[in-house]
């Protein structure tokens, strides 16, 4: 039985909401799509904010089926909101505290002191929320939503409404969380870049319905792109830093079934495990090892399987190095001048890499 | 207690029972003008509003009718063993709750309408009940709104006279408040003591004013303090 499983319908005046989901008990779940594709109806339906007809199975307990609608005060999760949604009448510790106070102490499995660690949150604790910037809300809204001490955590676009700055301030404590939490959060994003960072799990929605589902590397290296990425049509890959080599700002990055050359950043260091964003654009094919040019990053691989004319003149080749799957994309007219086709070993050319994290 | 204290002390306490039952009364009807949006909610935003535009002799006439012996509520509170409420101080309470209605609702109304859903759905989902939200959340943050509902439905109501007139008549300690003792003043020529009183009306009015604006400002959420 899957820890979670979701069935909701709900009907609005110019648009519907059918799914049907079962999603894993741990890591991170994007619910991926465009502005309008109901991922943040199917949230609020999880939280009980919307009602709906349906069923939902957490953990082995019924929030909800035909029978009964436990509300959302009575269910054991928490909300981040995408906008803020801090007690302006409370002071940060008064808003973390909202939360916390209501749960039995036999139930908490975080402490206040925690909460206020992970998030950095120790000096901002006696300022009140309109004193605070966009990132430092957030960070409050999360350690907030934490103290709760939740069996499921739901985050609706927390980004969304922060400037670059922020964002790149918060991702490190998102990315902590997904390391420290032993709960399954559903995190909605409209940003490949966010999810790519974040996600183990990847539910894609467009007008109201599921359209593709899956864990996030198989799912995006489908040569059927469910994910309308086409443009950013890429693979992400779990790769270990293995060599520095300070003198050519290079280190060598290995993953399951071959090595890549990235950039060097501040705090590469061998052991390091990272996340490498590889996009189908960037990828070209030769027959043969080449030595004679530019490009860093030679990777055998086997093409697995080849979708022809995704767009009119590109195909897309989905290729095997070991157990790793990639995406090239190819002009049709090269796939037939090398006479590419499944089984063939072949050797990609990758012209750019780039760490996620 | 000369006439003119007992006058005094009678329009105060006639202002602060209206002002605390209409608080207790108003608080629901506000929220549910303010949340709900079932097809009654205008008719009843209008029947709040009618003691606005209404003449107060019009409301005092036909609460006189209605609380008179032939009137329903009338024979109704006989049978009740409480007696007929016209020209009696508890009659005046009735009618001040009702004249002085949409002085406490509209500004309850309007404090309401400015809370944010995100922040009741934020307390739903931090495990508060509709209850405990309603307590922790919407009247904190409607702090002004509450503030500027008591201090206007009590002078509003101080300064009550058509319905008083009405429904209540002239009776020394019973129903005999500021405004009607002025207007007898005024009317035996004893402008001397009409101008003390109205004097002392005009000054509480202004200050009860410039103190309102002045600690709603203070009262802003989010404002640090």
């Amino acid at each position: 039985m899957s820890p979670i499983q979701a069935s909701f319908r709900c009907r609005f005046e110019n648009f519907e909401l059918s799914v049907d989901l079962l999603l894993p008990g741990k890591g991170v779940t994007a619910l991926f799509g465009h502005s309008g594709c109901g991922k943040t109806t199917l949230l609020r339906c999880i939280a009980g904010l919307q009602t709906s007809e349906g069923y939902l199975n957490v953990a082995g307990e019924c929030w909800q089926d035909s029978s009964g609608f436990r509300p959302t005060h009575q269910r054991p999760l928490a909300y981040v909101f995408q906008e803020t949604s801090l007690f302006p009448h409370l002071s940060v510790s008064g808003n973390l505290n909202y939360g916390y106070r209501r749960i039995p102490r036999a139930e908490r499995r975080i402490t206040f002191d925690q909460a206020v660690d992970w998030l950095g949150l120790t000096h901002l604790l006696n300022r009140m929320p309109a004193k605070l910037s966009g990132g430092e809300r957030q960070r409050v809204a999360i350690a907030r939503a934490l103290l709760t001490s939740p069996r499921l955590l739901l985050m609706d676009e927390p980004l969304s409404a922060l400037d670059q700055t922020s964002k790149q301030e918060i991702m490190p404590y998102l990315e902590n969380l997904r390391e420290s939490l032993a709960i399954p959060v559903i995190y909605v994003s409209h940003s490949a870049a966010e999810v790519a960072r974040l996600a183990d799990h990847i539910v894609m929605m467009d007008n109201g319905r599921v359209v593709a589902e899956g864990p996030l590397q198989e799912t995006l290296a489908r040569t059927d792109q469910p994910f309308g990425l086409e443009e950013d049509a890429g693979v992400i890959l779990n790769a270990t830093i293995e060599q520095v080599e300070p003198e050519w700002h290079l280190c060598r990055a290995g993953f399951d079934g071959g090595e890549l050359w990235l950039r060097l950043h501040d705090g590469l260091v061998p052991g390091k495990p990272v996340r490498v964003r590889v996009l189908a654009r960037d990828i070209s094919i030769a027959l043969a090892a080449h030595p004679d040019q530019s490009i860093q990053n030679l990777v055998p691989a086997v093409i697995d399987e080849i979708a022809r004319e995704v767009t009119p003149g590109t195909s897309m080749v989905r290729l095997l190095a070991g157990q790793t799957p990639f995406l090239a994309r190819l002009t049709t007219r090269s796939l037939h001048q090398l006479k590419l086709e499944a089984g063939r070993n072949v050797w990609m050319q990758i012209k750019s890499v780039a760490i996620v994290d | 207690m000369s006439p003119e204290w007992q006058a005094v002390w009678l329009t105060l306490k006639l202002a602060g029972i209206t002002t605390a039952l209409l608080l207790v009364i108003g608080t629901p009807i506000a929220w549910w003008l303010a949340r709900s949006r079932h097809w009654a909610r205008q008719p009843i935003s209008a029947l709040v509003a009618l003691p606005l535009v209404l003449p107060p002799t019009v409301l005092g006439f036909y609460l006189l009718i209605l609380l008179g012996p032939d009137g329903a509520i009338g024979q109704l509170t006989e049978r009740l063993g409480i007696g007929l409420l016209p020209f009696t101080f508890e009659g005046l309470v009735v009618a001040s709750v009702i004249y002085s209605l949409p002085f406490t609702v509209q500004p309850l109304q309007n404090a309401f309408l400015t809370i944010n859903d995100n922040l009741l759905e934020a307390a739903a989902t931090l495990r508060a009940s509709p209850r405990d939200r309603f307590f922790s959340v919407v009247i904190p943050l409607a702090r002004p709104g509450f503030l500027t509902a008591a201090v206007l439905t009590f002078a509003h109501t101080i300064g009550e006279f058509g319905v008083v007139l009405m429904i209540g008549g002239n009776i020394p300690g019973e129903t005999k408040v500021l405004s009607v003792a002025i207007f007898d003043h005024v009317e035996a020529l004893e402008y001397t003591q009409a101008h003390w009183l109205s004097a002392g009306m005009l000054l509480f009015s202004f200050v009860v004013l410039v103190s309102l604006y002045s600690l709603n400002n203070r009262l802003q959420p989010g404002v640090v303090r």
